[in-house]
């Protein structure tokens, strides 16, 4: 056994038995941040504190809600938004907050692509966010489905019909992921399980995957230019830090991190509320009828552009488009075949396709929600042509970039 | 780990249980997804098919399912082509479309227009004609015949009568 003297202070106990002061060193005041940074940066500290909103919301809701086909939609929109006191606030929380966390994760990924933050060492960070987009958007699905309304019901029938894979037929399948022939009690009851146990569980073991993956590689910075941690951190130790590149994690960043958050908050809650309604489908008030489909189903704003890419086109080839769609930007960082970390702008025809890429998916999003008639079909048809063929272009455009 | 010696064989040894182990609680989990006994045996319904009217589309209920059950019109029957006679269900004399009302496209329930005698889905833009088939894609396929089979003025869904299995094997329906 360790040697054990007796201790001189609670800090000093604990620091014999856990090490807080090393742990504290490690994790926060001596984990070095470059200075070269702008608000783009505080994104990932706004998506952990939507992430606890969205926790801590969910663990209220949880204790009113039942995931019963004849009781859910009451337990949420009586129960829980007429008695319970602060019910409302809960649920608006949680609605708003499920939307926004989407509008930051896009923020956030685009961040990365433009400054190059998936390259030379960052590739896992790059991938392990990739997981986190694709958990949170399964985690966004089931809890889409709880309050079973109409929206939820033929959401869940149109999603779970994709995993036939078309020309394969594999309804067998299908009606194993329902456990039942139409998403009935089997189904509601098993989401409600992926919703609140096994994806928060993976999406908590993921962003531990992400954070670790930071540490070696540490955050890029504005130009994309290679620190020497270890010589820029001994600089500031020594005493010299205004000429170190680098800060400390905790106090220095996080004090400007959390002004960013701060702002983020004040227009958050703003939104939960005077605005929670976007976050609402007026569709989904009406309770679930597997006997009357809606006249129009669009998903959420934030799977529109992928929605986008399956539907112009004839089934087997639809699913394609929209398979290659969603593991398209896990790949990334291989696609990418130039040389530079660098900011787009400095990048010549990536910069081009950076801006490409963002227009066409604002255009993708933008006829998703419209109905899939006339002008419409077409632009959807060539913007999502366009997607692929972006993709497809990108390892050529970044062989031919020059170094830099 | 030592290649040959006790610790190799215990690290084989303790594989080989792990991996008994992986198998039978994958078979167990996968059959606790499987739908229920009880999900599979509420799954008939019988139609009496002399209580239709002539052009005019009900909507019945099988499996959780939207059936669509058309009897069609002698105008239809006298119009229609080849694809559309093979989808014909003749109970005494009369011709049905009977058919399972979700677009084959991704499951969104088709709306009928009695005027253009055809439906169209909201979802995707899909539609099919009064007998079933496709006459604008992304839908594959017609809407899926569900199984029948047909008991003097019934109409049993759920069970797989002869008619039916022709029109499997024809390829009319999957």
């Amino acid at each position: 056994m360790a040697h054990f003297e007796k201790a001189t202070s609670v800090k000093d106990w604990l620091n014999q038995r856990l090490a807080i002061e090393k742990v504290e060193k490690v994790m926060a005041s001596e984990y070095w941040i470059p200075k070269n940074i702008n608000f783009l940066w505080a994104m990932g500290m706004v998506l952990m504190i939507t992430f606890i909103l969205l926790l801590v919301s969910g663990i209220f809701l949880l204790m009113y809600y039942q995931p019963n086909v004849a009781t859910a939609f009451d337990s949420v929109n009586y129960t829980i938004m007429r008695e319970v006191g602060f019910g409302w606030l809960w649920r608006h929380i949680h609605g708003v907050a499920a939307s926004v966390v989407f509008l930051i994760i896009y923020i956030h990924m685009f961040t990365g692509i433009y400054y190059g933050s998936y390259k030379k060492g960052r590739e896992m960070i790059w991938i392990s966010g990739m997981l986190l987009f694709i958990t949170f958007s399964a985690e966004a699905f089931s809890g889409y489905m709880l309050p079973w309304g109409q929206m939820s019901y033929w959401a869940g029938m149109v999603i779970t019909n994709i995993f036939s894979l078309g020309g394969l037929h594999l309804d067998g399948l299908v009606e194993w992921i329902r456990g039942d022939y139409v998403p009935a009690q089997a189904f509601l009851n098993r989401f409600f399980m992926l919703h609140v146990l096994l994806l928060p569980l993976a999406i908590l073991g993921l962003i531990g995957l992400h954070f670790a993956a930071l540490r070696i590689p540490h955050v890029n910075n504005q130009d994309g230019e290679e620190i020497d941690f270890d010589a820029e951190a001994q600089k500031y130790l020594a005493g010299d830090k205004k000429g170190s590149k680098v800060m400390r994690f905790a106090n220095d960043f996080m004090s400007k991190d959390m002004m960013v958050v701060g702002i983020y908050l004040i227009f958050f809650f703003y939104l939960v509320f005077y605005h929670y309604n976007f976050a609402m489908d007026p569709v989904n008030f009406d309770p679930a009828d597997g006997l009357k489909t809606p006249a129009h189903i669009y998903p959420e704003w934030y799977f529109l552009w992928s929605y986008e890419i399956l539907r112009p086109f004839s089934v087997n080839i639809g699913l394609i488009a929209f398979g290659f769609a969603q593991v398209i930007f896990v790949l990334l960082p291989f696609l990418d075949r130039s040389p530079n970390t660098v900011p787009a702008n400095r990048r010549g025809a990536f910069g081009i396709w950076f801006w490409l890429l963002l227009v066409d998916m604002i255009v993708l999003t933008a006829m998703g929600k419209l109905p899939p008639e006339g002008a419409f079909s077409t632009i959807g048809l060539v913007a999502a042509l366009a997607f692929i063929a972006l993709w497809i272009a990108l390892p050529f455009i970044t062989a031919k970039e020059k170094k830099l | 780990m030592e290649k040959n010696g006790r610790r190799g064989f215990m690290g084989k040894a303790f594989g080989a249980v792990a991996a008994v182990g992986a198998v039978g609680s994958l078979v167990a989990m996968k059959k606790s997804w499987d739908p229920l006994p009880s999900v599979k045996a509420a799954g008939f319904t019988t139609l009496d098919m002399t209580a239709y009217t002539a052009g005019e589309l009900v909507t019945e209920k099988w499996r959780g399912k939207p059936i669509f059950v058309l009897k069609k019109t002698p105008e239809m029957v006298a119009k229609q082509n080849e694809d559309d006679k093979a989808r014909d269900i003749i109970v005494n004399g009369e011709h049905f479309m009977v058919a399972i009302g979700l677009c084959t496209h991704l499951g969104c329930i088709p709306a009928y227009y009695p005027d253009e005698e055809g439906f169209i889905c909201a979802c995707h833009g899909g539609q099919f004609d009064f007998a079933g088939m496709v006459t604008k894609v992304p839908p594959p396929r017609g809407l899926d015949i569900p199984p029948f089979r047909i008991d003097g003025n019934k109409l049993v869904l759920g069970e797989i009568g002869p008619e039916y299995e022709n029109m499997k094997e024809n390829g009319v329906t999957l």
